[in-house]
């Protein structure tokens, strides 16, 4: 009887790891995702339904809360820029020398005819500060071990009710992620992969953006060049920068 | 004056066919410009009364955070007053979405009113026979976009109170025909209770439409626009279409003057020994130049006369059968009826007629003048002076 209690006790202990239970997991992969500014270099490729094409552009961020994009081809969509600060998101146009700020149904069109919508990209909290995590199994993608988590919203004003994130058990980088809404509908779906150490970080260099809702395969963003931790001027992130 | 008007009379019908070409164009200027009048007429009359049936009633009540004109202002826009305020008011509740016809994206305007209302001709009560989860009306521009039929369900996303997606299956209980593109184009009607389930946002409202019984109160958080403040934005469209317009009238009444104008300068310098005669004969200069300005003013009373001839049969079945648009036009986001009746009103032509013969009048003046510089004698040998 001893044996077995002694057993259940160092079960449990292992159980309750505090390195491999979920909040932990995800608050490993927020520090491994999340840094305090970064500089990329990104190719979004938008798979139509006769033809893909591919916009590149130049990406500036600092912390959750601001990013400024420059793009940088093709010709067509060369010196847009976009300037996000925390709840408001401004395009400013080359072609008309205007910036405007973008809201209501305008936020809901998709980025340039991907499958990521302005509104996707003003999503910007933890996934810490939003989510209870529950651990609900293993699975393997690409060779990768994963656990899978079940995210579930413990703030009202979570954008996704619920999550279910596949989290790689060593880089701690989500591998996928499925986003559903409140009737429990699987709404958008996230692929990552070509993960690799950039500045003592696991980072995956290519992510499949799929709104299951729509039709299509869905946009791919490859990252050519990325670079965390640096200094950002701190007019980059101002209005003023758009139309320099 | 009696003998100008017989011998312009005679002189006009023994011109023959110039004669006749003056008038035809006149006549021709005539019919256009009554016409095009009456259709913009009949456009606004027609157009301001389905407003009023499909959209405004007896005015908005609108709530201060909310401006139609800001999309900005949709997300925070609502508000909810008690129930013994709201008699005679019909709650909207209006929310953004984006449906999924065929695998596209659509953004949409969610719209809630009470199936029971009859404030506005939306044809809500048979929400209430639909067993659907969730029953949606949608007008015949917004079905032809999404391509969407009676009883088709169609995937859509919204977000609740807190901002957080949902997403359901909505079916397309009934689709509406209405001539004001901004009830139909983008938007979805469903009953206000179920779209407030659907978002948590319980009794609240962005606007109240009014009915005619409502009296004019002051809500605190509220503003009420009334029926004419809210059509003013159509009636000034309709002032612009009709300033518009009379640059063609303008361009039409030119081309059609010039004719006279030219008929007169070569009438004066083909008949000086005509003039001469008159002259020699007795008649003043001012009498001679009257005859002139009578021939010239006559043109335009046949011309009217003509127009009036082909132009009120024409007229009478215009405004009977109206004219019925290509369906394009009505993809143009204006209230635009399929089918426009014009309307001819005594004031329209009473004053189309004036224009005519006063403008004609006034250029037939301009080379008349001429004739009481001229030398009688010299008229009379037909010398060119």
């Amino acid at each position: 009887m001893k044996i077995a209690i002694i057993t259940l006790l160092v079960l449990g202990f292992i159980h309750q790891d505090p390195g491999t239970d979920a909040s932990s997991i995800i608050k490993k992969v927020d520090d491994n995702m999340i840094s305090n500014t970064q500089i990329s270099i990104t190719k979004m490729i938008i798979h139509g339904r006769r033809n893909s094409r591919t916009v590149a552009s130049k990406n500036y961020a600092e912390g959750t809360e601001k990013s400024y994009t420059e793009y940088l081809s093709p010709a067509r969509e060369e010196g847009t820029k976009m300037l996000k600060l925390e709840d408001n998101l401004w395009i400013y146009s080359p072609s008309t020398d205007r910036t405007i700020q973008l809201s209501g149904h305008m936020l809901r069109q998709s980025v340039m005819g991907s499958d990521l919508s302005y509104e996707d990209m003003m999503e910007d909290r933890k996934l810490t500060e939003v989510y209870n995590a529950q651990k609900i199994g293993q699975e393997t993608i690409n060779g990768r071990k994963t656990w899978v988590l079940e995210l579930h919203a413990k703030v009202d004003d979570a954008s996704y009710e619920s999550q279910k994130l596949w989290i790689d058990q060593e880089r701690f980088v989500p591998l996928r992620q499925e986003m559903y809404a409140k009737s429990g509908k699987l709404l958008k779906r996230a692929e990552a992969s070509d993960v690799k150490r950039v500045d003592g970080r696991w980072y995956p260099m290519k992510m499949n953006y799929k709104d299951v809702l729509k039709e299509g395969k869905g946009t791919d963003f490859v990252i050519t060049d990325i670079q965390f931790d640096v200094k950002i001027p701190e007019y980059i992130f101002s209005k003023a920068s758009l139309k320099r | 004056m009696k003998l100008a008007f017989q011998i312009a009379y005679k002189n006009l019908i023994g011109s023959g066919l110039r004669t006749w070409l003056n008038v035809i164009v006149l006549s021709f200027v005539f019919v256009v410009i009554i016409f095009f009048n009456g259709l913009i007429d009949g456009w606004n009359q027609q157009s301001l009364q389905e407003s009023i049936k499909w959209e405004y009633a007896n005015g908005y009540l609108l709530n201060n955070d909310y401006d139609p004109n800001d999309a900005f202002t949709i997300a925070d826009g609502h508000g909810h007053l008690p129930d013994s305020d709201t008699k005679n008011l019909t709650p909207v509740l209006i929310r953004q979405a984006t449906i999924y016809p065929q695998g596209r994206l659509k953004s949409v305007l969610l719209k809630g009113i009470p199936a029971g209302q009859e404030t506005i001709a939306l044809p809500t009560a048979s929400l209430d026979s639909s067993h659907a989860n969730i029953p949606v009306l949608i007008g015949k521009r917004m079905a032809e976009t999404a391509k969407l039929k009676e009883g088709d369900q169609v995937l859509m996303r919204w977000r609740d109170k807190n901002g957080t997606f949902d997403a359901a299956d909505v079916t397309v209980h009934r689709i509406f025909d209405t001539s004001v593109a901004s009830m139909d184009n983008g938007q979805i009607w469903m009953p206000v209770e179920r779209l407030w389930e659907l978002t948590g946002l319980h009794g609240q409202a962005t606007l109240y439409i009014a009915d005619s019984d409502f009296q004019t109160e002051n809500f605190d958080g509220w503003n009420f626009e009334s029926q004419d403040e809210l059509l003013q934005d159509f009636r000034d469209l309709i002032e612009m279409k009709k300033v518009s317009g009379n640059f063609m009238y303008i361009i039409l009444l030119f081309i059609a003057l010039i004719a006279i104008f030219d008929t007169q300068v070569l009438s004066i310098f083909r008949r000086q020994k005509e003039i001469g005669t008159y002259v020699a004969m007795g008649m003043t200069r001012m009498q001679v130049l009257r005859l002139f300005t009578v021939e010239g003013a006559m043109y335009s009373v046949f011309g009217v006369v003509l127009g009036m001839a082909y132009g009120i049969p024409l007229f009478i079945v215009l405004s009977r059968m109206g004219i019925t648009l290509p369906e394009f036009y009505q993809d143009m986001g204006v209230n635009l009826p399929r089918t426009i009746y014009p309307v001819f009103g005594v004031e329209l032509i009473v004053l189309t007629v004036l224009a005519l013969i006063i403008s004609a009048t006034l250029v037939s003046l301009i080379p008349a003048r001429k004739i009481a510089r001229m030398d009688p004698v010299m008229a009379l040998k037909g010398k060119i002076q």
